[in-house]
């Protein structure tokens, strides 16, 4: 059946089970979609003797298990955490669980991210418009195995794998009990093996066969949390070792016989066209293959060697048509934020009471405009991909987010069958947004994959695009500027009555804009403003946005009302539990309102974000030359639950580390149509001087489980301003703060007076 | 033109361009692809190398500069740090007790710069180690850095 036609024949989520397989293995999967799934899927992974056991999981023979992965480890110890999932389930050993990424297999494709991204509140504009079973039939149609939304435990783990090792471990204790004529309660499955209370022992590797001939369960029964001796645990992770010794594989390291290596000489401005150039300037370099047209991006040169194919590159000049693109800039960038703002009211984002009747009786309104610049993601390992096309087939070896959207984008610039482009999932050095492919309506800017299949449609040998960290900075797809506008009301007590919002470009997730505190009354709205700057999501999305430009404004407000930040804050969430309970936490923690050392300033911001509640205090201080150092970062987050407290706790140390990066330093700046930054030096990151001390605490709060890789990013910029206004009156509406003059109001005042 | 050196006790005659930097002679011509590119100005310290037991930054040092020097790469730092045949070398292990690596594709040049900071310093203060080690981890690995060096030092 075609995925075409099951889409006018939808099945119902259900259990999978093939028995009969050959040597008489199980193989099971919680799954969405019809039986040639786990087929697909045991095709993939299954060697001689081995059975694929559940989408998920394989039992080999010397009584291992192995879980397949949907999901890109990034450093997020995904792989870990979700093994762990379905090993607690299975009642496996855990010295005998292994885990793999899943291949680039449409049986791996992951429909949950389609249905669940959504959450019924906002819809990527790829899902708009279908129903939900429809929804995740397209996901699968779309090819999406995509790593984000902060998605993979939430999702996969509790939809996938929880289910899929409750399963496998009812087949087991079944076939056990049939295999000893007992009843199956009598049956208890652990470390690997069921056994009977007569001493009857077998381990799950001599069940696996027989539990095949036997349906899975219609429900399978989960554990109590209180029986848990995996899940919960600070287990160190899989891929740690590899990490230490060099041997990890990347995209990057990729080295195939034959290998050839392509550098870029990009067009620098957005937008432009390759008029023309000659080859023969570089051809007779030392190594160099031959020079590639990349339409609309620029010239490739191919070597074999990659700094030979750099240097070459650098050589070339290039004559380029910008297509009037080149007046682009921050400055009318800006004004057109601004000119798009003023132009109407432009599109709903919530609107709840009546605003302009609630400002008349306002005792004090208070208005404030605010602004964050574009970001690169500047992941480690500079974008890559390593491209062989031989004959009618491609292979394909790259770190992505999403190996199955490749895979579909690949043969899809080749002109190859789906069917005979293999994609071999590497390492990611850094991922943060920036390593998914044209996904159409979610990513729509042609990136490193597409150049690389153009490139290597011209050269019979593999051949690795690298793009030089230049390359990376100035061609990313980037975390969109976006202009912010507020005006507030207060009532005579100094409560906000009123809250209205306009705000440019609607990002995913769409809710990010929203505030969880009682405002009577609210008008969020926004305007699209787009430009030729590629755009994409960057870790936490627009979340990375709003959350600095609500939680700053709503410190203003607090100011504005004479009252304690924290205060303020926790009378306006009295509604809202699990916010309160983290800002509690969060404030306590950090010893809010004890006395600091002299000099140093707290700040406090929160947000949910991906169903997770993260709230921050910054400790800082300013000195009187307005150098600013963050002390202390203290965080509390509510995620429901952690799976691996070590891994979970490493996730909010790196979101905030990521998001102090970019409230610090963080700035692209659009000059002539290109991006005037292009290294380290001048797009500066934290270092070991810069990191604060982040203490980190998490509330078991038992909620449906929320997502960790992106969260803790949004509030730190926040809170970190608001302590700068604590220490100098100084109220910083635009980011990145490098760009402001900290000097404390006091000792400006003091200097004068001098 | 050709170039003579060590890398992990191997010796190389190579002849190639020398001003081709180290850090592609390992990665293209000798296939150590253990040490990585980052940024190529010297400024990340992803491709750190130690040349004659100093940390240098292999991306910008020219392969002519290490002519009869001996290169390790993190290939070959378990075997300089005295550890045996596929054992870890202290380093290595503390990095795993204490779960550094995140996508880890820094962690090359930090265990080599961290590694070269041990050397000199054994037992380095916070400052010291903020002097030292200015490599970038966009994971933000660094407090588990610090905290694997403390209990390297206090070992």
């Amino acid at each position: 059946m075609s995925l075409k036609e099951k889409l006018k024949n939808p099945t119902r989520r259900q259990m999978l089970v093939a028995g009969g397989l050959a040597g008489g293995g199980l193989l099971i999967g919680y799954a969405f979609s019809g039986p040639s799934r786990h087929k697909l899927a045991e095709r993939a992974v299954a060697g001689e003797g081995e059975h694929v056991f559940a989408t998920w999981l394989k039992i080999a023979p010397d009584n291992t298990v192995t879980v397949y992965v949907p999901h890109a480890d990034m450093g997020q110890g995904v792989v870990t955490a979700l093994a762990m999932m379905a090993a607690e389930e299975m009642e496996a050993d855990w010295s005998l669980v292994r885990a793999e990424t899943a291949p680039a297999e449409k049986a791996f494709a992951n429909e949950n991210f389609g249905q669940r991204y959504t959450e019924g509140l906002n819809i990527p504009p790829m899902f708009q418009g279908l129903s939900d079973v429809a929804m995740l039939k397209v996901a699968q149609f779309m090819n999406v195995q995509i790593t984000g939304g902060s998605s993979s435990i939430r999702w996969t783990g509790q939809h996938g794998m929880r289910p899929a090792g409750a399963s496998a471990k009812d087949m087991l204790i079944r076939a056990a009990a049939a295999r000893w004529k007992v009843a199956p309660g009598e049956c208890v499955a652990k470390l690997s093996h069921v056994t009977h209370p007569s001493g009857k022992s077998a381990s799950f590797a001599e069940l696996c066969a027989a539990a095949a001939e036997l349906s899975p369960p219609s429900h399978p029964v989960l554990k109590a949390k209180a029986d848990y001796t995996i899940v919960g645990k600070p287990i160190p992770r899989f891929d740690i070792p590899g990490k230490v010794n060099g041997t990890a594989m990347y995209g990057i390291d990729v080295r195939r016989p034959g290998q050839l290596y392509a550098a870029m000489k990009f067009i620098p401005s957005f937008g432009g066209e390759v008029v023309s150039y000659d080859a023969n300037q570089v051809l007779s370099r030392i190594g160099v293959k031959k020079v590639v047209t990349v339409p609309g991006a620029g010239v490739a040169v191919i070597a074999d060697n990659f700094w030979r194919a750099k240097e070459a590159a650098k050589a070339l000049d290039i004559k380029i048509d910008a297509k009037g693109h080149d007046a682009l800039s921050m400055k009318t960038i800006y004004a057109r934020h601004d000119a798009d703002i003023a132009k109407d009211d432009g599109s709903k984002d919530v609107e709840i009471g009546d605003a302009e009747a609630a400002f008349k009786g306002a005792a004090k309104t208070v208005e404030a405009t605010y602004r964050v610049p574009y970001l690169a993601h500047a992941c480690m390992e500079p974008m890559n991909c390593t491209v062989w096309i031989n004959g009618d087939k491609a292979e394909v070896w790259v770190g992505s987010q999403s190996p199955l959207s490749v895979r579909g984008r690949v043969a899809e610039i080749s002109g190859l069958d789906f069917e005979n482009v293999t994609v071999h999932p590497m390492l990611l050095g850094g991922a943060f947004g920036r390593r998914i492919p044209v996904v159409k309506g979610f990513i729509d800017f042609p990136s490193e994959i597409d150049f690389a299949t153009i490139i290597a449609k011209e050269v019979d040998a593999p051949v690795q695009l690298l793009y030089t960290r230049e390359d990376d900075m100035q061609h990313d797809a980037y975390r969109i500027a976006v202009t912010s506008k507020f005006k507030a009301g207060l009532d005579a007590r100094g409560n906000p009555a009123v809250w209205t919002n306009r705000y440019t470009s609607k990002d995913e997730p769409g809710e990010a804009a929203h505030i969880p505190y009682a405002v009577p009354n609210r008008s969020i709205r926004y305007v699209e403003s787009p430009t030729v700057v590629p755009r994409g999501p960057w870790r936490s999305v627009a979340h990375s946005q709003h959350t600095f430009f609500t939680e700053s404004f709503m410190d203003e407000l607090a100011h504005e009302a004479g009252k304690d930040p924290f205060e303020y804050r926790r009378a306006l969430l009295k509604n809202e539990p699990r916010h309160l309970a983290v800002l509690e936490l969060a404030a306590a923690r950090a010893g809010w309102g004890t006395p600091l050392e002299k000099g140093r300033a707290r700040g406090i911001a929160i947000q949910q974000a991906f169903n997770s509640i993260v709230a921050e205090v910054a400790e800082i201080s300013v000195s009187a030359a307005g150098e600013l150092k963050v002390y202390r970062v203290t965080a509390a987050v509510d995620c429901g639950a952690t799976i691996n407290p070590d891994t979970a706790t490493q996730q909010v140390e790196s979101g905030i580390i990521y998001g102090l990066t970019a409230a610090l330093h963080g700035e692209i700046t659009i000059e002539k149509g290109a991006v005037a930054q292009s290294n380290f030096p001048d797009y500066e990151m934290v270092r070991m001087a810069d990191v604060p001390v982040i203490d980190v605490h998490f509330i078991d709060s038992g909620a449906a489980l929320g997502g960790l890789g992106e969260p803790a990013t949004p509030p730190i910029a926040a809170a970190l301003a608001n302590a700068v206004f604590a220490a100098t009156g100084k109220r910083i509406r635009d980011l990145p703060m490098k760009n402001h003059d900290l000097t404390p109001l006091t000792a400006k005042l003091a200097q004068a007076a001098d | 033109m050709s170039v003579t050196f060590k890398v992990n006790g191997v010796r190389h005659t190579l002849d190639i361009e020398m001003e081709m930097p180290l850090l592609w002679v390992l990665r293209n011509e000798l296939g150590l692809t253990g040490t990585k590119f980052g940024c190529g100005v010297a400024s990340c310290g992803a491709c750190t190398v130690h040349v004659d037991g100093e940390a240098v930054r292999s991306c910008l040092t020219p392969v002519s500069a290490v002519e009869n020097s001996e290169v390790v790469t993190i290939e070959g730092l378990a075997a300089e740090q005295g550890a045996a045949k596929n054992a870890l070398a202290p380093i290595q292990a503390a990095w795993i007790a204490h779960q550094v690596p995140q996508c880890g594709y820094c962690q090359s040049g930090m265990l080599m710069a961290v590694s070269a900071l041990l050397k000199e310093n054994p037992k380095p203060s916070d400052a010291d180690i903020d002097e030292a080690i200015t490599n970038v981890c966009r994971c933000g690995t660094y407090p588990r850095i610090r905290a694997a060096i403390h209990s390297l030092s206090n070992a």
